[in-house]
């Protein structure tokens, strides 16, 4: 019974590190093809999740600015969409956020230092959130795409015919986990067989050299942002449907950054491996480790492990070494 | 040299018996400023299509700033390029590739991270046409494209006599493997004007030949217009069919190599001999 409880516990934990890696998988992608360490990506994901409510629901979009300049009061447009359309619609806003962030930010960005362009992507994760508050309203918002919630009784059924014990496993995160891998598959097909993809890693790797080869460096950043919006929001699909969108979805990312130091933080597998271990791990500790010193390890397990692991590897499990030549 | 006879049948230049084409880029007039610092003044010069020609100065002469301002690099702020019959507007670099000029770089820009195949296979990133998805899923016109692309670039690698190394990522070959390996991506854009800069730096006596012969052999076999700037001068003195010779931003000499050599003005410069 006790070590069906345990591996009750290490399967949730396994799911809810896919939750962890679909953020991570956005900073890994933006870190690996411009250097830059997009603090934002949390905030694009809550962005992206109330753009998607607001889309769904038919809310006017700036409805508070647009009452107080006009002294009129609208907030709804009276229809609501289905949340296929809404999602390709806020797929569009991601592409037009990465657009806006090229020619504004970027742009005017090539060539400095990696810590400037951090500083950059802080100050535009302070303005998303303030965006996103006037465009849709700062108030809780229930995100329903129609993803199934709750206890998944097949499995349950199942585990309590084989070992007498039924699992309690979320269907949404059984659903996250399908939804990760294929989004996994799709990057990393994308990435390495498709010409944009082999353009993406050449600028990673060298901007005069793939600019002498003919690569555009503006429509690969656009093109690399806009599909970390995307990955933002599928991470802000999930995580709003499970805990609903507020402001806490953008500290999502701070469970992300324990996951990078662990997988590394140019590596697409690391980001899902090293999500998996800190699911599992911080579960399985919090269940083992938890009553001895009181709980709530879950806090910061992750950070903790993630230090040891600096220790041992400081590139992380799928990091590239450094080697430096003298 | 193990060259794919049927590909160099097809080849419709003549054998070069070194007589250059017509004039494929006009350089009028150019000239140069970072802030007050003139680094081209005034320099007009020709490439003739099918010829190598050298750009020789002593250090700080502006011969990269040159280079820099073809590959559309730098923009100068007078002057006129002319490539092809048309004048070339202000340009971004990856325009100016997909015009058809490419280019090696003084300190090796290669893909590090990428194997020495995939790294020449950029070069021909603007050859696939095919759509995302085609590719994506490995299907159709992606795959023909592919099987294409992949056929010339082996065509190169064979070329340059860099099988062994085909599948190694770049950043752990030697130095004078990744300048050949450079030039090989270069070349895999089949360029109209192959720009190398210092092909030979750094190399040992060795490797300078043998880089040498490949772009000698390029030169003939493809045909390929090069434009190269070199320190060593017995080298440009061999190779190249047409010399401009650089000095503080100013072009001093023009000519065969034979006309360079008897310049006054370039045997100061390079001598450091005070005119009276």
């Amino acid at each position: 019974m006790e070590i069906l409880y345990a591996s009750e516990v290490l399967l949730n934990g396994l799911m809810a590190g896919v939750m962890y890696s679909l953020v991570a998988l956005g900073f890994v992608l933006i870190y690996k093809a411009s250097g830059v360490f997009n603090y934002a990506q949390g905030v694009m994901a809550l962005f992206a999740a109330m753009t998607l409510v607001g889309i769904m629901e038919g809310r006017v979009p700036f409805a508070h600015l647009i009452n107080a300049a006009f002294g009129i009061h609208v907030s709804s447009f009276g229809w609501t969409v289905p949340a296929i359309i809404g999602i390709a619609l806020t797929a569009l806003v991601m592409v037009g956020l990465a657009i806006a962030v090229e020619k504004l930010v970027l742009k005017h960005l090539v060539g400095q230092e990696p810590i400037i362009l951090f500083m950059a992507t802080i100050g535009l994760a302070w303005f998303l959130e303030g965006l996103g508050d006037v465009m849709w309203g700062a108030d809780v918002k229930v995100l329903d795409v129609g993803l199934p919630q709750g206890i998944s009784d097949r499995v349950e059924a199942a585990t309590n015919a084989w070992f007498g014990y039924g699992f309690f496993i979320d269907r949404l995160d059984i659903w996250a986990t399908v939804i990760a891998a294929a989004l996994v598959a799709a990057l990393v097909g994308f990435s390495q067989y498709t010409k944009q993809g082999r353009a993406m890693r050449a600028v990673a790797d060298d901007h005069q050299a793939a600019l002498s080869v003919g690569i555009s460096l503006q429509f690969i950043w656009i093109m690399v942002w806009s599909i970390a919006g995307f990955v933002a929001l599928v991470a802000g699909i999930m995580w709003g449907t499970k805990s609903g969108v507020q402001f806490s979805l953008s500290l999502i990312a701070l469970k992300a950054l324990p996951v990078l130091m662990l997988g590394g933080f140019t590596s697409i597998p690391g980001a899902i491996v090293g999500g998996l271990i800190i699911g599992m791990g911080e579960k399985l500790f919090e269940y083992f480790i938890g009553p001895m010193v009181g709980g709530a390890t879950e806090n910061w397990f992750a950070y903790v492990l993630a230090l040891i692991f600096l220790v041992f590897r400081p590139q992380g499990l799928f990091g590239e070494r450094i080697i430096e030549r003298v | 040299m193990d060259l794919n006879p049927a590909a160099a049948a097809q080849d419709v230049t003549p054998p070069v018996g070194r007589q250059s084409g017509p004039v494929i880029m006009d350089l009028k007039n150019i000239t140069l400023r970072f802030g007050g610092v003139v680094a081209i003044k005034d320099i007009s010069f020709d490439i003739r299509e099918g010829e190598i020609r050298a750009i020789i100065g002593p250090n700080g002469a502006g011969k990269s700033s040159m280079l820099n301002v073809i590959s559309g690099f730098y923009v100068p702020q007078q002057g006129e390029i002319w490539f092809d019959g048309h004048k070339r507007g202000p340009m971004r670099p990856y325009q100016v590739a997909r015009l058809g000029i490419a280019r090696t770089f003084q300190n090796i820009a290669l893909f590090d991270g990428m194997s020495v195949l995939d790294n020449i296979m950029t070069g021909r990133l603007n050859m696939m046409t095919a759509p995302l998805w085609s590719q994506a899923l490995w299907w159709g016109r992606a795959e023909r494209e592919e099987v294409e692309n992949r056929e010339e670039v082996e065509r190169i690698i064979d070329f340059l006599e860099i099988q062994n190394i085909r599948k190694t990522p770049v950043g752990r070959l030697p130095y004078g493997l990744k300048k050949r390996v450079e030039l090989a991506r270069a070349l895999a854009a089949q360029p109209r004007i192959l720009l190398l800069d210092e092909p030979m730096a750094g190399m040992n006596v060795e490797e300078k030949e043998d880089m040498c012969r490949f772009i000698l052999d390029v030169n003939d076999e493809f045909g390929t217009t090069i434009a190269l700037i070199e320190h060593d001068m017995g080298v440009v003195m061999d190779l190249s069919d047409r010399v401009v010779v650089m000095d503080y931003g100013r072009k001093i000499g023009d000519g065969t190599p034979d006309e360079v050599r008897a310049n006054p003005d370039v045997i100061s410069a390079y001598l450091g001999v005070v005119q009276e």
